[in-house]
């Protein structure tokens, strides 16, 4: 498999807290990848740094062969790089489908339907997205990360406050997005880490701690210790 | 577009287009400065109402067009056409410059760093008063405002010309804002409007589509300038001072922000109140202070955005 | 007069403009940095300082040292008055929104000019000097009161300092600062606190007028000036900074001394505004604020 996004000694500092420290991360096309790791283990920073909203104090970021680390993170989404955010952050006033249709790029027309199916929004696509419920922001969110038609679609805790079955849901919904583009998910729900991930990294105040198929990392004392004897 | 959003558009301009045959004479002159005038706001609306930015410096790029003209004429010798197109042009050229650097900023910053610029244009105004004639204005005499156009004799003393003048222009305008905002960039602005880091995070360049709103308001802010010096012969730097940025705010929020028309209904009402409220006292500030009190306490969506929300989901 | 005599002169006024925009910004910052909201009557704040300082001044008997303290007692009480049911009538039902507290604030700006104009007149009105005493430099003679000034102001911004810095109030004013939801869960009354901000804001700027009032004559167009010379400060400054605005205030003071000195007010003031561009161009969060993450 060819490698899609790499990091080399990849760093971020907030005063003097390291969020990032020397992270060197590679991606393959195709991966599922989950990043696990305990709160204020720097996930959301790590891919912050990786979409563009944060720059990186040191380090260097290579995306489909390219160096990315000096662009901004609009043109970063225009490579191909989705990020859907872990707080919903969608246009409140705006209906279900003008959301879905800006991602798509073509607004001001009906583009976002066939992605509002896909996540089974169909029938709310005229409504206010402001008033759909928490579990309906959070799949138009990932509506709109698909919209962008990405190589890689980083998904920021995206099973948050779904209820059993939509999360069912999300996951085939992840399943049939692998197909055609590379998945990087944060997630703290174990069960769908351990069902979607191909890989798991396991973050840890800053730096990577370990990485591996799902058994093994289950099976890692250090991970045990770190993480999953704490959750 | 919908047949209903043409009807009610060219409804409008043809309405105003027949209440010249109805009209006195100082309606229609009233009328015209109005229609000069709502072409400025209708630009500030583009920059305020879609896409959220709140300059507080417009006044420079009216000022721009409005002493682009005048001097053009007087001092180069320009005609009035030509004249028109380079203070048009001097327009984009300084709001591209400002707006480059006042982007930078934002919210907060934004609004005083315009009204900063707006204030140093103003000053500079009066500093070359050897050619502006500062406060006391240049009056721009009849022979300058005769001119031909594709074989056409025409004279912007006339007052019949000068409405129906004024009309087209107004309606170029009003026709380009509604081109504008139902473009694929005038949903971006929107998106901007909504929620500026995440349209960044969908791969827009918020940067680029915000310099082109700004742009944009300030060549309809110098076209409508240009037209005001050379429509009514005058120049002056009142109309470069804060009180000219204000105006086309207090327009905006009054006829509804983010709706077509609203601009062009505000800056009608505005002055019939002004002029209404003229007949009891001299103060007209207090009148605009008052109004924007009032706006901002029980009707911050003005007329129109009201309507809008009640009644015609439909109004673009 | 030679060129170091001029210049120590420039180098004089300057410290004066300096100490009383300093002064005059450090209210409209106090008000940003906790409240987050811009109040553009607050020039219209300063020139009814003013203009109340000169009825007060006039209604007093008792020559000049007894107007001037009745004026910097009184002036700043009504204009802290006003601004109190300025935050409780008008900011508080708009929530503190930003930009609908600038609208409303221009607003605000247009009446007290106008109702000024209406109940004072167009006349510009001087204020005699509590004191008339002169310093006699070998080149030149220099107001005594003008070094008052200085003084004074000074005194208020060091008071204001320890009050920020050591006080228990100044604590409260900088949690809530910090984060208004965090300020409501530590019980801090935060619509109190932002009314006592907001009052003595426009106080403070008054007290620049009163100050200021002998040396440049109160008239209702006075505002305008020291509201965009604020702005300037609390921008270069960093808005929100005290520290900064006050460093800002001596550094556009002096120059802004210095250069109306040797070149016209007019050219000065637009050097002054494309410097701040300049500033913004290269640090959007002002020279002393830290940047947004």
């Amino acid at each position: 498999m060819s490698l899609l996004l790499e990091t080399r000694a990849l760093s971020r500092s907030f005063g003097g807290l390291k969020a990032v420290e020397a992270v060197d991360f590679s991606l393959s096309r195709g991966e599922v990848r989950a990043v696990i790791g305990p709160n204020g283990a720097g996930k959301t920073t790590f891919v912050s740094l990786i979409s563009g909203r944060i720059a990186p104090s040191s380090g260097s970021i290579v995306f489909a062969g390219e160096d990315v680390t000096a662009l901004p993170a609009f043109r970063r989404v225009q490579r191909g790089i989705a990020y859907t955010f872990q707080i919903t952050s969608i246009y409140a006033n705006l209906t279900a489908e003008e959301n879905v249709a800006l991602a798509a790029h073509r607004p001001g027309t009906h583009a976002g339907r066939d992605y509002l199916a896909r996540v089974g929004l169909a029938d709310r696509a005229a409504q206010r997205s402001g008033t759909l419920s928490y579990g309906h922001q959070r799949l138009l969110e990932v509506a709109m990360g698909l919209a962008l038609r990405p190589k890689l679609l980083i998904l920021d805790e995206p099973t948050q406050g779904l209820s059993d079955s939509e999360i069912e849901s999300f996951i085939g919904l992840v399943r049939d997005v692998a197909r055609d583009a590379t998945v990087l998910l944060i997630e703290h729900n174990m069960p769908v880490v351990m069902t979607l991930a191909h890989r798991i990294t396991v973050l840890d105040r800053g730096r990577i701690l370990a990485e591996g198929r799902p058994e093994d990392i289950r099976a890692s004392d250090a991970v045990q210790r770190a993480y999953l004897g704490t959750g | 577009m919908s047949v209903r959003i043409i009807l009610l558009h060219a409804g409008v301009i043809l309405a105003l287009f027949l209440m010249q045959f109805l009209a006195s004479d100082y309606v229609v002159l009233t009328f015209t400065r109005i229609m000069v005038l709502a072409i400025y706001a209708l630009g500030y609306n583009i920059l305020f109402g879609y896409t959220g930015l709140l300059s507080l410096g417009h006044a420079m790029f009216f000022a721009t067009g409005l002493y682009g003209a005048a001097l053009g004429v007087t001092r180069f010798g320009l005609g009035v056409p030509e004249a028109m197109l380079v203070a048009i042009g001097l327009g984009i050229i300084v709001s591209t410059v400002i707006g480059a650097v006042s982007l930078r900023a934002s919210g907060v910053a934004f609004m005083i760093v315009t009204l900063m610029f707006s204030q140093a244009a103003f000053l500079t105004v009066l500093y070359f008063g050897d050619y502006t004639r500062g406060d006391e204005g240049i009056v721009i005499s009849d022979e300058f405002r005769r001119f031909s156009l594709f074989g056409l004799e025409a004279d912007l003393a006339n007052p019949v010309l000068r409405y129906n003048l004024a009309l087209a222009f107004l309606a170029l305008a009003v026709a380009v804002t509604l081109a504008v905002i139902r473009s694929r960039a005038g949903h971006v602005l929107v998106a901007i409007r909504e929620n500026e880091s995440r349209t960044a995070m969908l791969g827009y360049d918020t940067a680029r589509y915000k310099l082109l709103a700004f742009v944009l308001s300030g060549a309809f802010a110098a076209f409508s300038g240009a037209s005001y010096a050379l429509m009514f012969a005058y120049a002056g730097s009142t109309l470069a001072s804060i009180q000219y940025s204000i105006h086309p705010l207090l327009w905006t929020l009054l006829g509804g922000a983010a709706t077509v028309l609203g601009p062009v209904l505000g800056t009608a009402l505005m002055f019939l109140l002004v002029d209404f409220a003229s007949g009891f006292t001299s103060a007209s500030l207090l009148v605009v202070g008052v109004a924007l009190i009032l706006l901002v306490l029980f009707f911050p969506k003005g007329i129109l955005g009201t309507l809008r929300q009640r009644y015609l989901p439909w109004l673009p | 007069m030679s060129f170091f005599p001029h210049l120590l002169l420039a180098l004089l006024e300057g410290t004066v403009a300096a100490a009383v925009l300093a002064l005059s910004a450090l209210g409209l910052s106090l008000v940003f940095g906790v409240m987050r909201i811009v109040n553009v009557a607050h020039g219209e704040f300063f020139m009814l300082g003013a203009m109340l300082a000169w009825w007060i001044a006039k209604m007093v008997p008792g020559g000049p040292l007894a107007g001037f303290l009745a004026a910097l007692m009184l002036a700043p009480a009504l204009v802290g008055l006003l601004a109190f049911a300025t935050e409780r009538l008008l900011l508080r039902r708009i929530g503190y929104d930003p930009e609908a507290t600038i609208v409303a604030t221009i607003g605000l700006m247009f009446v007290i000019q106008q109702l000024a104009l209406s109940v004072f007149g167009a006349d510009a009105k001087p204020v005699a000097a509590p004191f008339t005493y002169r310093i006699a430099f070998p080149w030149f003679g220099f107001s005594g009161y003008k070094l008052f000034v200085v003084a004074a102001s000074v005194a208020l911004l060091l008071g204001a300092w320890w009050v920020l810095a050591r006080t228990r109030f100044g604590l409260i004013m900088r949690v809530t600062q910090f984060d208004r939801e965090t300020a409501t869960a530590f019980g801090i009354p935060v619509n109190q606190v932002y009314a006592a901000v907001f009052v003595i804001g426009a106080a403070l700027v008054a007290v620049s007028a009163v100050l200021i009032v002998p040396i440049q004559q109160a008239h209702y167009l006075m505002g305008l000036d020291p509201l965009l010379m604020s702005f300037i400060v609390v921008i270069i400054g960093g808005l929100g900074s005290i520290r900064g605005s006050v460093l800002a205030a001596l550094i556009i003071g002096l120059a802004d001394g210095v250069i109306s000195m040797f070149f016209t007010p007019t050219l000065a003031s637009i050097i002054a505004t494309l410097a701040v561009a300049l500033v913004l161009v290269v640090r959007p969060q002002g020279l002393f604020g830290v940047p947004a993450r």
